[in-house]
């Protein structure tokens, strides 16, 4: 029965149609769920955020799993992405009128921020590790400060009164859309270069792959997608300061990263759906919710004492969630493997073992 | 015609003088060897050539073009390949991919169609496949395209190093200690089958090796190095008799 099972398994991953099959299902349940209201707003506020977490961690992964160096720089293309499309939302696109261009705003937030992508590759070329790692820092919180003291944006105060543009459908076609590109990036030449930067650089220049280019490109479009799910977020969220976009936000991305597992686009989102969920859990309300079924005599003080300071121990938890993780779990859920369907079809048959091909061919195989 | 010319090359590390007045001429399907003690500058040679060291003073010309200055991938581009004294594979990624990064430079689609996987990427993938598993098979090794590097046997291994070298499709090879390793019998494989790969890419090859057997067995010609100088550089009955060589190279008492 389970080798049956197992065989069905494996046949209906080799199906061509399922992706598509599951991204239509999909598309279809993201466009229905708010229209016929299937879940209730709280439900659905959490698949938006799962959507934008996945985004996040699938372009992560592409700089920290893939290429293998130590980012701390996403949340600050994040900002550059919320920012940006918010204030052309307000102040420069008449959104109200035409709500189509709420769009062209996103985008811009990631074209902006894949420009600032270009310029934090700049030092990846002379740096690496824990240096490389130093410098993202170090970007992540100039972009904070100088947002903090721009008064015209706001200053420390941000932004508010955003209004809110991002909805389900919007959120799954981006995450959808971005996923693919990185995917698709991931296999070709270019993704293979970015892994062959990984395993070791010297060798990959002198195989003749052009590490620059590769690491600008990578960069860049990590952060496109950083600055696309910025936007959405602050079109969400209707608020946005510079505090939002700190280091906790980077150290968030970093845990549904190595969570889910390094290069492995499969595991970004299972690691970002895991998180978004796991998260919600621990909020206060969700755990006295989930607690109380206890008798009252012992509900009543957990609730006074423990839950009350929930919201701080999980800045704890989730924190030594990510220690706990790169010490005993360093592959993560499923570090450096893929869903088969992410993978195209020509890589997986050229991978395949050969079969006996009878004489050779041109009788190369055989003549010495 | 000379392939690649070196004129006096120098490099130094800081105040080490690695490589001193370094000449070399190297013809087309030539077949040369350098050898040397440890830390004779060997290896810097290699480096000097393929960019991965820029040299402090002098030339190297491929041809038209000047080396000295080009990024490594450049030169790679322009057909040099070599192989590494300790293998350096990606060790973590398939047979296949190992074979597939070195045509990076020969792939002609643009990071748009790329990210599309569109217009000549689907081509330009299918051919780069044909070409890695044509390679594979030639090396023995296509039976083995999805496993990763790193899980090899080691003789595997080397071929794979020289199988990833040869996809960037060079016409100067470079083999740093390609017997290292191994025991007689494989030494008079391996000498096989670098002639036969000679013959079959139509390569000029340079190689560096400790192992006499090889070297005598089928370098045309060959130079002596030590501590960055040239001692003696002639074919290997030259070599063989050369009394510095046998000083430098054997050791004082096997002279005496």
């Amino acid at each position: 029965m389970r080798a049956t099972l197992g065989v069905f398994w494996d046949r209906l991953m080799e199906q061509r149609w399922l992706l598509p099959l599951l991204v239509a299902v999909g598309l279809a349940l993201a466009f229905a769920i708010p229209q016929f209201r299937l879940v209730n707003n709280y439900v659905q506020l959490v698949m938006i955020l799962a959507g934008i977490n996945i985004i996040l961690a699938t372009s992560l992964n592409l700089v920290n799993g893939y290429m293998g160096e130590f980012s701390l720089a996403h949340a600050g293309f994040m900002a550059v992405g919320a920012y940006t499309s918010v204030l052309l939302t307000l102040h420069v696109f008449p959104v109200a009128a035409y709500p189509g261009l709420f769009h062209l705003s996103v985008l811009a937030g990631g074209l902006v921020s894949a420009l600032l992508g270009l310029l934090v590759a700049i030092p990846s070329f002379k740096v690496r590790g824990d240096y490389l790692a130093i410098i993202t820092l170090a970007f992540l919180m100039i972009v904070k400060s100088a947002l903090e003291n721009i008064d015209v944006i706001g200053g420390p105060r941000g932004i508010s009164g955003i209004p809110r543009l991002t909805t389900l459908p919007l959120v799954f076609c981006w995450t959808v859309a971005l996923v693919w590109l990185l995917r698709n990036f991931v296999y070709s030449s270019f993704g293979r270069g970015v892994l062959a930067i990984r395993e070791d650089e010297i060798a990959s220049e002198l195989m003749s792959v052009d590490t620059k280019r590769v690491k600008v490109l990578a960069f860049m479009l990590s952060a496109f997608c950083a600055g696309i799910a910025g936007a959405l977020f602050a079109h969400l969220l209707q608020f946005i300061s510079p505090r939002v976009f700190d280091i906790v936000k980077t150290t968030e991305i970093l845990i549904m990263v190595y969570l889910g597992g390094i290069a492995s686009i499969g595991g970004s989102i299972i690691g970002a759906t895991l998180y978004t969920i796991l998260l919600e859990v621990l909020r206060p309300s969700t755990v006295a919710g989930l607690l109380s079924w206890l008798p009252a005599v012992v509900f009543d003080p957990l609730n006074e004492h423990f839950i009350r300071h929930l919201g701080v121990l999980r800045m704890i938890i989730m924190p030594l969630l990510l220690v706990l993780v790169m010490l005993y779990w360093p592959r993560g859920i499923m570090g450096m493997r893929d869903f088969r369907g992410f993978i195209p079809l020509r890589d997986r048959l050229a991978h395949r073992a050969a079969t006996p091909r009878g004489p050779t061919r041109n009788g190369t195989a055989d003549s010495h | 015609m000379a392939l690649l010319i070196a004129t006096k090359v120098r490099h130094h590390f800081g105040g080490l003088c690695a490589i001193n007045d370094f000449n070399l001429e190297l013809h087309q399907g030539e077949l040369m060897g350098i050898i040397g003690p440890n830390g004779a500058g060997k290896t810097t040679v290699f480096n000097l050539i393929t960019g991965v060291y820029r040299a402090s003073e002098g030339s190297i010309r491929l041809r038209e073009s000047e080396l000295v200055g080009m990024t490594p991938h450049q030169i790679t581009a322009r057909r040099i390949a070599r192989t590494f004294q300790n293998i350096r594979l990606f060790r973590d990624l398939s047979v296949l991919d190992n074979v597939r990064i070195a045509q990076y430079s020969k792939t002609r689609y643009s990071p748009l169609e790329a990210l599309l996987h569109l217009g000549r990427f689907r081509r330009e993938e299918q051919r780069i496949i044909e070409h890695s598993r044509d390679l594979l098979a030639i090396f023995k090794l296509e039976h083995l395209a999805g496993e990763t590097a790193r899980n090899l046997p080691y003789g595997s291994q080397r071929r794979l190093e020289i199988a990833r070298a040869l996809a960037t499709g060079p016409e100067l090879l470079l083999l740093d200690e390609p017997a290292a390793g191994m025991n007689p019998a494989e030494i008079d494989q391996l000498m096989d089958f670098i002639r036969w790969i000679r013959e079959q890419f139509q390569l000029t090859i340079l190689l560096i090796e400790h192992q006499m057997q090889l070297v005598m067995g089928i370098c045309e010609r060959i130079k002596v190095l030590d501590f960055g100088e040239t001692l003696a550089e002639g074919t290997p009955e030259a070599i063989r008799n050369d009394p510095w060589v046998m000083k430098a190279y054997l050791g004082a008492e096997a002279v005496g």
